[in-house]
């Protein structure tokens, strides 16, 4: 049975398809047989930072609704072997995501993938409802500012709350905090709220850190996930991210000011 | 208290009789008129059905005004149509006392005046009708509180707690007060939620998010910071307190008092604190003293 694992932060524009794109890559990479699902029913996205969208015939609401097999509407990922994109279906809205429809195509999607991740839409309405129900495992996307903090804990108590898993009564949810946009030189002069103030409040377990960088923009508007960038240090947070998702200790990079060296202390830098 | 020696107490004794302090609402006439009673009673319990449903309430006669003797078997008869339950009558002549224990009524000692009569209309709103079937302000404030409970516009008093009526009020000694239905929460209570503890304790065991809300009918213990509306003794139990970790709320209130965040900023803030109702106003200390 497949891990499903949501990617969800409440508040819009912090990320979460940036980041379920680069996750997705990741566990591909690392041999897992990976789909992600775009839950933004009406406001397709995914399929743009994936780079596939001129090759998008049927999608999930087709699948939900029975006008087509899975297999006609799975794209194969160029980037990597094992991974596969359903996109959201752009001309309809999220009512179209019915939970019987949803947790049908997740079942099937199970029997042939190990992980499937949910790019979820903004808000706590049905459609994010959707996406983060049939959870085993959360990722909070969370930018370190006061708004986007108080948002992903609102999502933290849906996930407690209104998921198969609390539902049900089972093993709660596996939460983690991944902050994205980080800025230790904002954070240093008070502008920005720091890793330790994020981690206090959420109360759950941080799984990385994404600095704020030019490569994430600049990949998306290519359509190459920024995991792919290894050049990047978005890009190797995103990896060690992912190494962490599968359990493996890495040390948290990128949240401190680098250190100035003797030279540029004294010839500044 | 074990339940080895609460059992051989049962065992001599047969039965035990205990004091407590239970909240309780007052019905307020100023004349009886039966058609009338009916309709305005029917009126006030619409007005929040589930609150009224099947609860004791406690004739007031201090407001009594008219010359006849009510037909307390009359009147009793049209609230458990309405399905609340009159137990007793409070202050009245003695007269009127004799006409309800006749009728199988209690009698309750007059309650002092300590806080001005109902906050949602004032005393001369209603009595254009000629009655005045007023709820006390005690009861109005719970129906409204649990949904409400925003001190957005006034700073009056929600709920003064003077009206809760009980055998013991008279006593000066400190209400009695028994946890029934403790409920413990392990994990942390984020924004947007809300835990209420009916009739009894409510023990937090982890962070209290800001934008959550927490309620209880006794005491409030959070073990973590308290960032969110924490509000004890929500059905009038003055003797409710409020035990935190860290106070960083959002607002505290105890049977119907409250203090916003701006008004908690004091030396407690950020730190342990125990918080408790003393003459009518809220008192900040630390967890030990």
């Amino acid at each position: 049975m497949a891990t499903i694992i949501v990617v969800t932060s409440g508040k819009g524009g912090v990320g979460k398809t940036t980041s379920s794109a680069s996750i997705a890559v990741g566990l591909a990479q690392r041999g897992n047989k990976t789909v992600v699902i775009d839950f933004d029913v009406g406001l397709r996205n995914l399929d743009l930072i994936m780079n596939c969208e001129r090759r998008v015939v049927y999608d999930f609401v087709n699948v939900i609704n029975g006008e087509a097999t899975l297999n006609q509407a799975l794209i194969k990922d160029k980037h990597v072997d094992n991974l596969h994109i359903l996109p959201a279906s752009q001309t309809r809205d999220k009512d179209a995501l019915s939970k019987e429809g949803v947790e049908r195509v997740l079942n099937e999607l199970g029997e042939r993938f190990d992980y499937i991740i949910c790019d979820s839409p903004a808000g706590i309405e049905h459609g994010a409802q959707m996406a983060l129900y049939f959870a085993d495992q959360a990722v909070i996307v969370t930018n370190p500012e006061v708004s986007s903090v108080r948002d992903s804990d609102r999502i933290l108590g849906i996930l407690q709350s209104k998921s198969r898993r609390a539902e049900l009564g089972l093993e709660p949810i596996k939460e983690h905090l991944l902050l994205t946009r980080y800025n230790p030189e904002r954070v240093e002069i008070g502008e920005m709220l720091g890793v330790k103030d994020v981690e206090e409040i959420l109360a759950i377990k941080l799984l990385g850190v994404i600095p704020e960088s030019k490569a994430v923009l600049t990949a998306s508007n290519q359509g190459t996930p920024v995991i792919l960038d290894q050049t990047s240090d978005a890009g190797q947070a995103y990896s060690d991210a992912v190494d962490r998702l599968l359990g493996e200790n890495r040390e948290h990079r990128f949240i401190d000011l680098p250190k100035k060296g003797f030279f540029k202390r004294m010839f500044g830098g | 208290m074990t339940q080895s020696t609460a059992s051989a107490q049962k065992q001599e004794h047969g039965l035990q009789l205990r004091g407590a302090l239970v909240p309780m609402t007052l019905l307020e006439i100023s004349f009886f008129e039966p058609e009338l009673f009916r309709q305005e009673l029917a009126a006030r319990i619409a007005q929040a059905p589930g609150f009224f449903e099947n609860i004791p309430v406690i004739i007031s006669l201090e407001r009594y005004q008219s010359e006849d003797i009510p037909d307390f078997d009359h009147l009793t008869t049209l609230c458990l149509e309405l399905g609340i339950y009159p137990v007793a009558i409070r202050g009245g002549n003695a007269e009127l006392q004799a006409a309800a224990l006749a009728e199988g009524l209690a009698c309750v000692p007059a309650g002092k005046e300590k806080a001005p009569r109902p906050i949602t209309q004032p005393d001369g709103a209603a009595s254009t009708s000629g009655i005045e079937t007023a709820t006390t302000s005690h009861a109005d404030a719970v129906a409204e509180q649990p949904v409400t409970s925003a001190p957005d516009s006034s700073n009056e008093v929600l709920a003064p707690n003077a009206s809760v009526a009980s055998p013991s009020e008279d006593t000066p000694a400190e209400p009695v007060y028994i946890a029934q239905n403790t409920r413990v929460i392990t994990t942390p209570v984020r924004s947007g939620q809300q835990i209420y503890a009916a009739g009894g304790d409510l023990i937090v065991m982890a962070p209290v998010s800001a934008g959550a809300e927490i309620l209880a009918d006794g005491n409030i213990h959070v073990y973590g910071p308290l960032r969110g509306r924490a509000l004890a003794g929500v059905k009038g139990n003055s003797g409710a307190r409020i035990f935190c970790q860290s106070l960083e709320a959002e607002l505290v209130s105890i049977a119907g008092q409250y203090k916003i965040s701006e008004d908690l900023q004091g030396d407690r803030w950020r730190k342990n604190a125990q918080i408790c109702l003393r003459e009518d106003r809220l008192e900040i200390r630390p967890l030990v003293d």
